[in-house]
């Protein structure tokens, strides 16, 4: 099992080599280039900067430039914020990334499992109604609309939690609530039909049959085989929700690092883009794996590490 | 069951309706300025208030609509055709075409879904450089949400078609000898339009989000025009004063994807309970 996941490790470098060479190709293919916004440059200096940031080569040469330099595990300077390294930057806004992320994955797992389970194993209730269409609710609000909602109730309305900034751990309930919601209610739907799928199945009934009380089977039969299927969406959300969201940054003054996709592009500030897409494609690996091990843990006839029979 | 079908059928008619009615409803352009209305609150004269330059914000939520429809349907309709000539070429094909096809999409499910879609829409924008500003920001949106959303669809029409590959009839219809060519089109393709018809379904109502959340972070429509995410951002600005010009955008846009929603799910049910998107 060690050797599997580690393996699974090492086959992520390529993946990531892919990963920066397609996206140094596509910052490349758009037009315009670092030092041209705002004001023109004298010719002279524009020629001082680009050897500077070593743009001034080919293509090619700048490729293989940027691949050595990141064998070193060194992401290079930033263009936009001059004097600070990529990695510098990456590492003064991920904490808050992260553990706005983490809290909304956990919100979100909880949360999603335990209304899905909730309605899936009362189907046709009134609680299973009411949960369907709260997660239907749930997937239909972007996420500023959720934000504007809870800022406007409990943080303007009735003044319970701070709307904005990043100083403490209240500041981060409704920026969490508010990542967390449609990824909550979509996991809430995922596993209310798996769940309503699974209590059909002859297994469940002769476990039933045989006395196992209800809340055994509910855990042992039918929870685990649900959430086999719900898992899979749980690997690229961890990745989307730590590495930030620039509306959810936005609404709430949160200092993260989800603003440098957007902004970095536009800026053409290619080495942050870069870093920032590798640390997202690297967490992408490390969810997948970890949910393939979960995976294995869940459903004993997976075996991680052994050759298919 | 089939009421909230109707329903979701209800209120996507009446936004479309109002979309495609326009200035006609409230009589004030989208674009007409009113100074002295400015910031004013809900009235007999204008249902839902103006905004911080004194236009009908009824108006601008018809205008909006408008933007946010067109941008959503083109982008479906563009991710369709792509997803389904990309996916049907890879699972027909096979072998070697069809394992580097599919690596590209994993290349693109391994980037972010925001950073994808902001690179398209700047090499979009640059592309159409001589287009007018409205026309040429509401194509790129569309292409560039289309080119990011055409993957999903391609890997669901590759899995279905390698699905039909094996099915008794293709057989027949080869041992009678049909070019393959037109097995694809006649046959293989009609076979998985169910499931290939709810997952488009489903994706307007992504691309609608996925539109308003680029307009909000300003990367969509600019101003004069408007979409309903560039009215949620405008109106956040002025939240803590004026509420109502943050509640009506989000409430169409709540409206908008319940609606598709509602929709999608009746449509998934009448073409087959058992069809996951």
């Amino acid at each position: 099992m060690i050797r599997y996941a580690l393996g699974r490790a090492l086959a992520a470098i390529p993946v990531l080599w892919v990963v920066a060479t397609v996206t140094f190709g596509l910052l490349r293919f758009l037009p315009g280039g670092p030092f041209d916004k705002d004001r023109v440059l004298p010719p002279e200096i524009r020629r001082n900067l680009e050897r500077r940031y070593a743009l001034d080569g080919t293509l090619a040469h700048q490729y293989v430039d940027y691949l050595e330099r990141l064998s070193r595990g060194d992401l290079g300077p930033s263009y936009k914020y001059v004097g600070r390294d990529v990695a510098d930057i990456l590492r003064d806004a991920a904490p808050a990334s992260l553990e706005l992320g983490a809290a909304a994955f956990a919100l979100a797992v909880t949360g999603g499992i335990g209304l899905g389970l909730a309605a899936g194993a009362r189907r046709d209730t009134r609680v299973d109604r009411a949960i369907a269409l709260g997660s239907l609710v749930g997937v239909s609000a972007p996420s500023f609309v959720v934000g504007a909602g809870l800022i406007l109730c409990f943080g303007l309305g009735l003044g319970w939690l701070p709307a904005g900034l990043w100083e403490g751990p209240l500041y981060g309930v409704l920026p969490a609530c508010t990542l967390a919601a449609l990824p909550m209610a979509y996991a809430a739907q995922l596993t209310r039909a798996q769940v309503a799928g699974v209590m059909d199945q002859d297994y469940v009934r002769t476990a039933r049959a045989l006395g196992v009380p209800e809340a055994r089977v509910r855990r042992r039969h039918v929870l685990r085989n649900a959430l086999l299927a719900v898992m899979t969406y749980f690997g690229p959300l961890l990745a989307t929700l730590l590495t930030g969201s620039f509306v959810v940054e936005r609404i709430f003054a949160v200092p993260g690092m989800g603003r440098y996709f957007v902004t970095a592009v536009t800026n053409r500030d290619y080495p942050l883009v870069l870093g920032a897409t590798l640390v997202y494609a690297a967490l992408v690996v490390l969810a997948n794996l970890a949910v393939d091990l979960l995976y294995a843990w869940l459903d004993p006839r997976i075996r991680v590490g052994r050759a298919e029979p | 069951m089939k009421a909230r079908g109707w329903i979701g059928f209800a209120l996507v008619a009446l936004l479309a309706a109002l979309a495609l009615a326009g200035d006609r409803v409230t009589g004030y352009r989208f674009d007409a300025q009113d100074t002295a209305q400015a910031l004013a609150a809900p009235s007999q004269a204008h249902w839902l208030g103006c905004d911080a330059l004194g236009r009908d914000l009824f108006a601008r939520l018809c205008e909006g609509g408008r933007v946010s429809l067109v941008v959503a349907v083109g982008a479906t309709a563009l991710a369709v055709a792509l997803g389904l000539g990309y996916g049907a070429l890879s699972g027909w094909i096979g072998g070697r075409l069809d394992s580097l096809l599919m690596r590209g999409v994993d290349v693109v499910y391994a980037l972010p879904d925001v950073l994808v879609t902001v690179l398209l829409i700047e090499v979009f924008q640059a592309a159409l450089a001589g287009v007018p500003d409205l026309w040429r920001r509401l194509t790129a949106l569309a292409f560039a949400l289309g080119f990011a959303g055409f993957v999903g669809v391609a890997r669901l029409v590759r899995a279905l078609v390698l699905q039909a590959r094996e099915e008794l009839w293709v057989e027949a219809a080869r041992a009678t000898g049909v070019h393959a060519s037109r097995i694809l089109v006649r046959h293989v393709l009609p076979n998985v339009a169910a499931p290939v018809l709810v997952a488009a379904a489903f994706r307007i109502p992504a691309a609608i989000l996925s539109e308003s959340v680029l307009s909000f972070i300003g990367l969509g429509i600019q101003p004069p025009f408007s979409s309903w995410g560039t009215l949620a951002s405008d109106g956040f600005e002025a939240m803590r004063s004026y509420p109502h010009l943050i509640l009506f955008p989000c409430a169409a846009i709540l409206c908008a994807l319940l609606g598709f929603h509602l929709l999608g799910e009746a449509l998934r049910e009448r073409l087959g309970p058992r069809l996951r998107a």
